[in-house]
């Protein structure tokens, strides 16, 4: 005898919970999901699970003492972040960086992005089991730590920026390894370019697969490359340059299709753009200082300290009472490795930051997830949260 | 022609070749400790540089631990690597509970360990304050050889105590 | 951008309808950005008026968060403000609004249903300032645990008054 079973309205759908510690949620997200069979019917996000009150501690501590603090913000790439923060500080002070920090600053940053997107795919990989990928990007990762400690003695929390400048000036010999390291790179995008771009399955899991349109990406606040996933050509490094990005020649990167796939292809896009960034900011350093020459905004030098009297007054305040921005609120926004990083600094002329307001990337686009997954499987969830590269650092600040 | 070496002859000179004496305690806690299998909690920074400990660089497998399981059935070393926050201490607590005798804590970093410089509204000031930790790894984030030293200190600490833990060793009020 | 941003100033702000202008308190320019405060009932109409006119196009809400003037030496209006920054991608513009708010009375219209950005970013405001977003679906904490009291961010909340949860499980909100 066969009987239909109809299930009363309320079970009909089975409720799991993801995360936050679970493989596929990168620890401190969790999803909740109620699912038909395999498919996602709704969705809910639950966020918070690395609160780490990163805007009270701003306003607790002095202006360069919060830059240890924007390291763990976007922990994968740090120097963006210690970037984004400092450049919002010096708007506000009304002052330029010289050109030798400037150009510093963009190798830096660009080097940050690609190590960034680096874990970003090579994770999403590993999520979709192609762990290959994964050792081949953590050996390019590696040396690019390698050049970070050389030059500040921290591979991930560098820390390596002060407002006016730099925490020192580059070590000898940094800029031909750098140029060795930055050699090598291509040889491993064009593996795992060979290994996924191809790849029949890596296609048949990611295409397709989270896609969001260009309106809806709108809404949302998209930036980044899950912007630029979907057609919009829209980057801050050319929209509204600051370092002078707009005097190398590269391009940005677009998809149209919004789905994994695209965002994969331009984060590998991306890589290679930084990459020619990198080599001509390599072939054209400028000399001098990395510092601002005003004491009440940089340290003075070590000899002027120990020698004069000026420098030791000026060494003392800087320490005691710090940088007293004026009083004003601005804000400042960087191209980082997930899209539009803002720092929204206010001073009341204190040697402490009045407010520190951060814009993290992540947030406006995990907010969208939802969206993107519903109607989908569950595996296609794990995919596109991969892709989105959700740090939770950023997220929940 | 000789006799096959595994044959066990009655003679104590033979009996040498084929079997060594040891305590039964030794033994165990020698294979527990050469293959720990960890469950990385990981939340912040220090995941990462657990992420490159895994890596091809470091290799963690050199010293047994590199069955990563998310499962805390499977596991019997729990890493916390990051920042535990207060709405993340029942879900570790949680995770805890669930694995089973033997277990191992380690606390990556100085926020596991005590909050490191985030002395703030929201941040739990070190994890010991809801589960027993067993090493400590200093570093914000540790270096891969950190967390690997901190790997050594355990599979030590597991060699010098016994085979029977008992569960409630380290009960903590909370 | 400077460029940009001053003839938005110079030139558009002229062109607004004499209803939208009447909205506006208060034009400031600091360092190239432009801020309108913006009267608290008519925030929605301004808001919309930017977004779908298309003249201006502000198509992204890039960041919307609230602050605290408490403590803040050149007085403010009231203790507290929000702040939208909107963003015309095409033309490559960038504005922000903000709206004060009484110390007795935070509260202001939601608008998540102009961009859909808005409903986390209220949620966060809410939960961190307790800025009320009438009309909110879903007005309840983000960050913070579900048992926090007060609002951390506040100039009158230490920066280390850490509050403890008292529920151990974990599956609240399931």
């Amino acid at each position: 005898m066969h009987t239909t079973l109809t299930p009363p309205e309320s079970s009909k759908y089975m409720r799991l919970n993801l995360g936050p510690s679970h493989p596929a949620t990168h620890g401190t997200l969790r999803v909740f999901v109620e699912l038909e069979g395999e498919i996602i019917r709704n969705m809910k996000l639950e966020i918070g699970y690395l609160h780490r009150c990163f805007e009270k501690m701003a306003e607790t501590h002095t202006w360069n003492q919060v830059i240890p603090f924007t390291d763990r913000l976007n922990y994968v790439s740090a120097m963006m972040n210690n970037v984004g923060y400092v450049m919002s500080v010096e708007k506000l002070l009304g002052i330029e960086v010289t050109k030798r920090c400037q150009r510093i600053r963009v190798i830096l940053c660009e080097l940050s992005r690609i190590i960034d997107h680096l874990v970003c795919i090579g994770a999403n990989a590993v999520d979709l089991g192609a762990l290959t990928c994964f050792w081949y990007f953590f050996r390019e990762r590696e040396n690019v730590y390698d050049l970070f400690e050389a030059l500040c003695g921290a591979r991930l929390t560098t820390s390596v920026t002060r407002v006016g400048g730099m925490y020192q000036d580059l070590p000898e010999g940094w800029l031909e390894w750098c140029r060795k390291v930055v050699n090598h790179m291509p040889r491993t995008l064009d593996e795992v370019d060979t290994l996924l771009t191809n790849n029949r399955i890596w296609i048949d899991r990611t295409k397709g697969v989270g896609p969001i349109s260009k309106e809806n990406a709108l809404e949302y606040g998209f930036t980044g490359p899950c912007l630029r996933a979907t057609g919009i050509a829209y980057d801050i490094r050319k929209a509204m340059p600051y370092y002078d990005y707009d005097k190398f020649s590269w391009n940005v990167v677009t998809q149209t299709e919004g789905d994994t796939y695209s965002r994969y292809l331009v984060r590998m896009g991306e890589m290679r753009e930084s990459l020619k960034i990198i080599q001509q900011a390599l072939d054209d350093i400028p000399g001098g200082s990395v510092n601002v020459d005003d004491w009440a905004i940089c340290l003075p030098p070590k000899d002027q300290v120990y020698n004069s009297i000026e420098g030791l007054m000026a060494h003392f305040k800087l320490i005691m009472h710090g940088i007293r921005p004026p009083v004003g609120e601005v804000y400042s926004c960087t191209e980082a490795a997930n899209g539009e990083l803002g720092f929204y600094v206010g001073s009341d002329n204190q040697g402490r930051p009045y407010r520190v307001r951060v814009r993290p990337p992540c947030f406006a686009i995990y907010q969208a997830f939802p969206e993107m997954c519903i109607g989908q499987t569950v595996s296609d969830a794990v995919a596109t949260l991969g892709s989105l590269n959700i740090v939770a650092g950023e997220l929940d600040r | 022609m000789s006799e096959h070496p595994l044959t066990v002859s009655n003679e104590e000179a033979d009996l040498k070749n084929v079997a060594f004496t040891t305590r039964l305690e030794d033994f165990i806690n020698w294979g527990r400790k050469n293959s720990l299998w960890p469950l990385p909690f990981g939340t912040a920074c220090c995941a990462i540089e657990y992420m490159a400990t895994v890596g091809s660089h470091y290799d963690i497998s050199r010293f047994g631990a590199e069955v990563v399981r998310f499962s805390p059935r499977q596991a019997d070393c729990l890493l916390v690597l990051g920042t535990v926050v207060e709405k993340m201490g029942p879900i570790l607590k949680q995770i805890y509970d669930q694995m089973l005798e033997p277990k191992w804590v380690i606390a990556v970093g100085v926020c596991a360990s005590s909050g490191g410089f985030y002395r703030a509204y929201h941040v739990m000031q070190g994890i010991d304050n809801i589960i027993p930790v067993d090493v400590y790894v200093p570093g914000c984030p540790p270096t891969p050889e950190g967390i690997i030293y901190g790997m050594l200190k355990l599979q030590e600490k597991i060699t010098k105590g016994g085979i029977v833990r008992v569960r409630d060793r380290h009960k903590i009020a909370r | 951008m400077l460029e940009t941003d001053i003839k938005l100033l110079a030139n558009i702000l002229p062109h607004l309808p004499q209803a939208i202008q009447s909205q506006i308190l208060a034009v400031e320019e600091f360092l190239a950005e432009t801020t309108l405060t913006v009267r608290r009932e008519s925030l929605r109409q301004v808001i919309q008026f930017l977004k779908t006119d298309p003249n201006f196009c502000f198509d992204v809400m890039m960041d919307l968060f609230a602050m605290d003037y408490l403590k803040y030496v050149p007085e403010t209006p009231e203790r507290f403000a929000v702040v939208y920054y909107l963003v015309a991608l095409l033309q490559n513009r960038r504005i922000r609004i903000k709206v004060f708010l009484p110390e007795e009375d935070p509260t202001i219209a939601s608008i998540h249903d102009l961009y859909k950005a808005a409903n986390w970013f209220e949620r966060e405001a809410w939960d961190l300032y307790g800025i009320k977003f009438e009309g909110h679906p879903n007005l309840v904490r983000i960050l913070c645990h579900a048992e926090f009291e007060g609002h951390p961010l506040r100039k009158d909340y230490p920066s280390d008054r850490y509050q403890r949860l008292k529920t151990t499980t974990s599956s609240e909100g399931l």
